[in-house]
Order: structure tokens, then sequence, then C-alpha cells
């Protein structure tokens, strides 16, 4: 094949995962409005057994209620349950065409490279291994509760980076030219998709914990959302899982890359000075789920504010700041050079 | 472990204190409680996270002196603020080590004392069994016909395999107590004291480290010692004697432009092949310098990390003498390489001569107006104005290379009053007006900008956060949880038996009642499988109860 058909492939396929993460999306777009007509005694019933601890209710609703379902129920309890699993296996589907999008940037390049020159590129496959972990964690954490907002999630960031940060298939810029590209952005990537996935959790988390606050019932999808202590414990693991990853590719990784590429391990580029912030800020909320009075609420909303810069920094200091030898917007030359500094007399 | 003011104070010392008045040595131990407590920490990092963000959005001396000297000088209001607050120098600024220090001394005061409770936790046995296991958050319970030492003893087997730490057995036992997971705290404290060993190896490259770049055209040899660099940044306790005696000199410059595709114009595979020598009397060396591939000469590293052109541009003054011949580095201003360059032949007889202006590696003209192509010196042309007079170079103080002198000099203008530009093609020699001299452009030789560093403790500091990120995954990893099982004979009319066998139906023969329960203390465990686990290997062995066979 040649590098044109290769980056022809590459666009086809991320055009096909976008259609599929949509398709995805009406799925479960339709089995949870589906569940808002399930009866409330119903869905509570389902939630009701799950404490701390014990298994999620994240299951597939099934007539557990205290009365007896009718027929209509029932039939809207198979609705649910195929639309949940269809919109699973969409999902699926987009990712293995996400991934065709990110070998074929790989091999449209000259020489063969990784598919991460670019913000396009880095991007792809920061949205790639939300989806991915996603997936790879459904089965442990029985994360059905999270569809919606990973869909979501996914079709958004890929319609973003599709629309404005699309750059052609080009070769790298000379500092990356390096070995430590494929595990510094690999790890930031994997750190960043747990990341996120823990950050849709507090959400929810934060959404259900202020419903069960205000002594309602939760109706509806709410209903299926597990209860608080459980979401806390999943959100954790995902924050305590994606951690050390982060602390792997920003304070190891990038340093002894920078140091090779830059001559000095930190150079407290605008890049470096927000993973180190986003590390400091999700440190923060591994001490709050520990210390009392930050538990749970508070906890939960430093996790947001750590999903919010590290999505900044992701894109946003790209556009904040022209000196960061992180943005590959344009090429450029390696450094400049400042005049003035040298300051020998003639 | 928030602070609290211990209400109790010592009136029998202080008969005339009102309540609440406290003694300058309560005061300090207040303050120093509130600042070693958890939520001081808390805060005191959301600060240091904070206190960071300034310093990405104002542009720093140390990371980038051209723009923040752009910035001064198009911010004249601002800039006096901001000087005294040290905006511009935000991570070695006195408010940014305040937040740093306090969180360190934070982090040892809430440390040590825990290496001395870990010290002792971790010979402690685990404790005896709370008496109502069935209060625990998660615990099954179970019957067997078996006797409670037989299921005791299973218990303490499977438990001692699963790595717990059991309670020794003690006469009258009825339950095993088991813990494990002691690991976990001694991740934690391996992680806060790895930070300590890692801000140590930060602060050793700060004060013994420098950072100093020089532009060495092709050809030219630099020998490291002081005076030979352009720009220099010392720590604050480097020695020159540590300067490295080594020397170098830049045989080539290889670069391959893009000629084609979306980077058109960008260049890469930049190669500088250099001679080298560790010191004067070593043998010489070779070394390919490339981008990602320093050159470690002692502890010194060498980068490549710019490149640019030195036009080669000689003067004759209006008397015919070669005033000026050298080749010149002309600094990049764009990404295309279009460069900006200043020539002082301050000797030239009748006048003194100073040339500023640009360089086109590739000139072409569109619509009349001058336009540089790309990076690649395919047709180099400079383009200068001209200034004669006092280039004031003699009143002692240091002058850059990059910037002429104005203030004495005058502009030459063309009769209509228009700037005279000195336009050169490579090869070209053109004379100027009013019988000043002749300008040459006789050729145009790379040059790269190399930086030298000496960053001492860098490999203290990777350590520190090697030990630090294994410390971490153990405090987050492991697991402690504290496991008990309690055995006892059923008498009859036992209130106990609707565990999970369920099977009560008849009066039968008193089994023994199993009650196993689990708890997780690191607040991030999910012990449900946990405890399945364990009762179904302590039920494992045991033959079914005779109800449920029967």
């Amino acid at each position: 094949m040649t590098d044109t058909a290769w980056e022809m492939l590459s666009n086809r396929a991320v055009a096909t995962a976008g259609i599929l993460y949509f398709l995805a999306l009406l799925a479960h777009l339709v089995e949870w409005s589906t569940m808002r007509k399930v009866p409330v005694e119903v869905a509570a019933g389902a939630t009701s057994g799950t404490t701390s601890g014990t298994t999620a209710a994240g299951g597939v609703l099934v007539d557990l209620g205290p009365t007896a379902p009718t027929a209509a129920e029932e039939r809207d309890a198979d609705r649910i349950a195929l639309f949940g699993r269809l919109g699973l296996i969409l999902t699926g589907l987009g990712v293995a065409a996400h991934f065709v999008a990110l070998v074929g940037r790989g091999m449209a390049a000259d020489p063969n490279r990784v598919p991460w020159g670019n913000m396009y590129e880095f991007t792809l496959s920061g949205v790639f291994l939300v989806a991915a972990l996603y997936l790879a964690f459904y089965k442990k954490f029985a994360l059905a509760w999270l569809s919606l907002s990973v869909t979501t999630f996914v079709v958004a960031m890929l319609m973003v980076d599709v629309i404005w940060l699309y750059g052609p298939v080009a070769p790298l810029t000379e500092a990356l030219n390096s070995p430590w590209l494929v595990i510094h952005v690999i790890s930031a990537c994997i750190a960043t998709g747990a990341f996120t996935l823990g950050g849709m959790t507090s959400v929810l988390f934060l959404l259900k914990e202020r419903q069960l606050a205000k002594g309602k019932q939760p109706r509806g999808w709410m209903a299926r959302v597990p209860a608080p202590a459980r979401l806390d414990l999943v959100a954790y693991r995902m924050h305590a899982f994606a951690f050390p990853v982060w602390t792997f590719a920003v304070l190891i990784t990038g340093p002894i890359w920078a140091h090779q590429a830059w001559s000095s391990y930190w150079n407290w580029d605008p890049k470096e000075v927000w993973a180190f912030i986003t590390w400091v800020v999700y440190a923060a909320y591994l001490h709050a789920r520990s210390t009392a009075g930050w538990k749970g609420r508070n906890a939960a909303i430093l996790a947001l504010v750590g999903t919010a810069t590290l999505w900044f920094n992701f894109i946003g200091i790209n556009y904040f700041s022209t000196t960061s030898q992180h943005s590959y917007a344009a090429p450029a030359p390696v450094v400049q050079v400042a005049p003035g500094s040298g300051s020998v007399g003639v | 472990m928030t602070a609290t003011v211990e209400p109790s104070a010592p009136e029998t010392r202080h008969p005339d204190r009102r309540p609440g008045e406290l003694t300058f040595r309560e005061l300090l131990r207040f303050a120093w409680r509130q600042l070693t407590s958890m939520r001081t920490a808390l805060i005191l990092l959301l600060l240091l996270a904070l206190a960071a963000v300034p310093g990405s959005v104002i542009p720093q001396e140390g990371v980038d002196s051209l723009k923040t000297g752009n910035w001064k000088d198009a911010h004249p209001t601002l800039t006096p603020i901001y000087e005294k607050l040290d905006l511009f120098d935000v991570y070695g600024s006195v408010w940014f080590a305040a937040v740093y220090i306090l969180l360190m001394v934070s982090l040892v005061g809430c440390i040590v004392p825990r290496l001395f409770v870990y010290w002792r936790a971790a010979r402690a046995v685990p404790p005896a069994a709370p008496r109502n296991l069935s209060r625990m958050p998660d615990h099954e319970t179970y019957r067997t016909d078996e006797s409670p030492e037989e299921v005791l003893a299973r218990a303490r087997a499977v438990l001692a395999r699963k790595g717990y730490r059991l309670r020794p057995a003690a006469e009258g036992d009825d339950a095993v107590s088991a813990e494990r997971g002691y690991l976990r705290e001694a991740g934690n404290l391996v992680f806060h004291l790895s930070v300590l060993i890692v801000l140590a190896g930060f602060a050793i490259g700060g004060m013994f480290g420098f950072k100093g770049g020089v532009i060495v055209i092709q050809g030219d040899t630099f020998s490291n010692n002081l005076t030979q660099y352009d720009d220099f940044v010392p720590g604050s306790l480097f020695r020159a004697s540590q300067l490295n005696p080594f020397s170098f000199r830049v045989d080539d410059f290889n670069i391959e432009w893009l000629t084609s595709g979306p980077r058109q114009g960008m260049a890469r595979g930049f190669e500088a092949p250099l001679s080298y020598r560790t010191s004067p009397d070593a043998p010489e060396q070779t070394y390919d310098l490339r981008v990602n591939h320093p050159l470690s000469i002692g502890g010194t590293d060498v980068f490549l990390i710019g490149h640019g052109y030195a036009p080669v541009i000689t003067i004759r003054d209006g008397e015919g003498n070669v005033v000026y011949s050298r080749a010149t580095p002309f600094l990049p201003a764009d990404a295309s390489f279009l460069s900006f360059g200043v020539v002082k032949a301050p000797d030239a007889l009748p006048e003194g001569i100073g040339l500023e202006g640009l360089l086109y590696p590739t000139y072409a003209s569109v619509d009349g107006n001058p336009f540089n192509v790309m990076g690649d010196d395919k047709n180099p042309v400079l383009s200068m104005r001209v200034y004669t007079g006092d280039l004031n170079m003699d009143n002692g103080s240091p002058q850059s290379v990059y910037v002429l002198d104005k203030s004495k000099a005058t502009m030459l203008e063309k009769k209509d009053g228009k700037p005279y530009r000195l336009d050169l093609a490579l090869g070209q020699t053109v004379a100027l007006p009013n019988g000043l001299g002749t300008v040459s452009f006789d050729d145009i030789t790379p040059w790269v900008r190399i930086q030298m560093s000496q960053t001492p403790g860098k490999m203290v500091a990777l350590t520190g956060v090697v030990l630090a990120l294994v410390g971490l995954v153990g405090s987050l990893f492991l697991r402690p949880r504290r496991v008990w099982v309690r055995a006892r004979r059923m008498d009859d009319g036992d209130p106990g038996g609707s565990g999970d066998s369920g099977g009560s139906g008849h009066a039968g023969p008193p089994g023994t009642l199993v009650e196993v329960a689990a708890l997780d203390r690191s607040g991030g465990g999910d012990v449900a499988p946990v405890l399945a686990s364990i009762v179904s290997a302590v039920r494992g062995g045991s033959a079914p109860t005779a109800e449920e066979t029967s």
C-alpha cells in the first residue's frame, strides 16, 4: 500500500469509528430513555440490594422488583438489555476502527512511525484510550452506567479532533524522533484515558449523591447508577491506576527525554508546568480521600479539577502559550537563539 | 489527624489565665500541629498547583528571556508590579519557595511520627477478634459438622498460605485473627520520603550545575572555558573549576530540507560531526552530534539545539583596506530562517561602517517585495541598511555582537530621503556611496548552537522519582485488611445458624457455627470477593454437613 492509501484508510477509519461511536451513543440513548419508563419500584428494587463493597448494580435490569412486572415492563426490560448490548458491541467495533485509523496514520508517514506526531494524532490516541480502557474495565467494574458518558465524550472529542486539530501526515519533527516518544506518549495517553473515566465516574458520584442528599428516590436511569459509595470506590480505583502511570509519564520518562533533547530535564515549559499541576491536583485528590471533611464530595470535586487541568494541558495550553516546546502546531527551528544574550564585545 | 486545641490548659501553673489563652509553648505546639495536619498538607498542595499557574502564562526569564524582554517592553505599567512580585521568575521566587518549603516541613512533620508508629505497628500482632463479627459490613456465616478446633486449624492454614500474619493462638481462643498488607504504609512512607530525595536532587542541580550556550561556526573550535560562552547561567554555588577542559571542532553540519509534503520547508536530520578532545593532551575523537543524541564529556553534556547561517562578509574602507572579513552569525527570526544580523567595522576610514539587516537564505521577489522561500541556502541574499560614523564601541562597556549602537551613527539615505538599502547576492561586491568603501558577500557557512550543561544530582532526582513510584504503587495497590474466623459449637437454641448454608430444617445434632469477617483498611478495597474466596477455602476442605447430604 502506498502512503497515500494508508492516509486515506486512516481518514476513512476515523470516519467509520466516529459513525460507530455515534450509533453506539444512539443505542445507549434508547436504552437509557427506555429506563425512564421503568417504574421506580422496579428500578429501585434493582439498586437497593447494592451497598458499598458488594457487587455493582451495573448488570442488566431484571425483574427483581417487589411487585410483579407487567408484560409491558418485561418488554421494556428486554429492550433495555438489547440496546445496552448493541451499544457495547458498536463501541467495540468503533474501537477496532479507531485502532485501524491509528495504525494507518503511522504507516502513512515516510518513514513509518508511531502515530504521535501532531496534536491531531495525540488527541486521536487519547480518545482511543478512553474508549479502549472503558472496554477493558467494563467487566471488572460493571461499567454499563458509564456507557452514555463515554460514548458522548468520545464522539464529541473525535469531532473536535477532526474539525479543529486535523493535520496531514507528516514526518516527525527532529526532537520527537526518539524511542522515548513511544514510551512517554503511550503512558501519558493511558493515564489520560483512565483519569478521564475516573472524572466521569466522579461526575456521576456528585449527581447521585446530590439526588440522595435531597432525599429523592432515584428515578429512571439514575436508579441504575450504583450507590455513591460504589461510585466513589470505582472512581478511586481508576485514579489510583492512572496516577502512577501519569507519574511515570510526566516525572520519569518526560524528564529523561527532555534531558536528551533539550539539555535540561525540567524546563518549566508550560506543558511541563501544567503536567505538574495536574499531578499535584491528583495527589491532592488521593490525599483528600483519606482526610476527614474532604472525603466524598470535596474529593470528587478535586478529581474534576484534575480532569479539567488534564485536558487543558492536553489541548488548551497549546493555544495559550506559543513558547511551549510541546506545541507541535507549526514547523519551527529547533530552538531559537535569544539575541542580546551574547554580550561579548567585538 | 486534624489538630484541635486541648481545652485542658494546665491551670495550676497559670491561675491568672483566661480560658482559651495559650502559652508560647502551647502556641508553638498548636502551630506545629496545624502545619503537620493532613488538611494543611492538602491546602498546601492545592496552593502549590495554583502558584505554578502564573509561570505558564507570563513569560519566564529563565525559560525564554527574549520573549520576556519583548513582553516587558509591551507592558510598561505592569512590568514594575510584576517584577516586584517576581512574576518573571515564578519558580525561583520567594513565595513559590515558601509554599513548597512549608509543604516539605508539613510532610516531614507528618511522616516522622508515622515512621515510629509504623515501626511499632509493623511488628504488632493482629488484634483479637471483635465480639460480634456479624456487625462487620462484610461477613459470612455457615454451619458445619466439624469441630471448632478443626475449622480454626484449617482457617489458620488457609490464611497463612494467603500471606496473612496470624495472631498467636492462645488457650481458649474461639477465633483466628489475621492481617496482611503491612507494606502499604511502608510504600506510603517511601513515597513521601522520596519526594524529599527528588527535591534534594533538584536543588543540587540548581546550585552546582550550569547551563551555557554558544554559537559555533562550521570549522571553528570551542574550548570549554567561561570566556568562550555566549551565554552562561551558573548555579549559585558553581565554580569555574568544575568546567571540564575539553574542546571540540565543528567539522561539518548536515541537514536535510523537506522540499515537498505538508512539512515542506521543515528541516530534519540535523547532524554536526565533531572532533573533540577530553583534555588538551588527550587524543582526538569524533562524534556525530545530533538532536536527542547528546555527547557526554566528563560530567558535561553537549547538545545540538539550533542552527543558522553565517554569511562571510568583507568590508574594504574608502582607502581600500580590509577592515572586516569574517563569517558573521545571523540569528533566525522566523521558521523560514529569515535571519537578522549586524556587521561592525568601527575602524573603517574615513568613517566607521555598521551594517544591520536581513539574510534571505532562499530569496525571491514577489511583486517587488523581498520574500524568503525556505530555510535552505539556495539563493542567499543580504539586504541591509548602512550606518556611518561612531559606532560607540570605545566607551568600555561591553556590547552585544547582535546589536548595533546607532546613537552616534547616521543612517545612509538616498537622495530622495529614503533609507539606502544594500542588497547583495552571494559573490557580489557593491560599492557604498560617498566613497565609503565596498562590501562583499563572499560565502555562506552554517553555524550550530551548542548547549552545554552540567546537572549534578540528576541521578539523585531520578532515583528519588523511581523510588517514589515504587512506594506509590505499593501504597495504592497493596490492600491491608484484617480477617477473623470464629467457630463456636452451637448449643440448642442458639440464635445463629441462619447463615448462607441456611439448612436449619430440623434440630439435628448441634454443629459448629463459623463466622468469617473481613475489613478493608485502605479505603479503596473491595473485600467482598476476598471474603468469598476465604470462606470457600475454609469450607472447601470440610465435608458437607449431614444436613446437606441428606
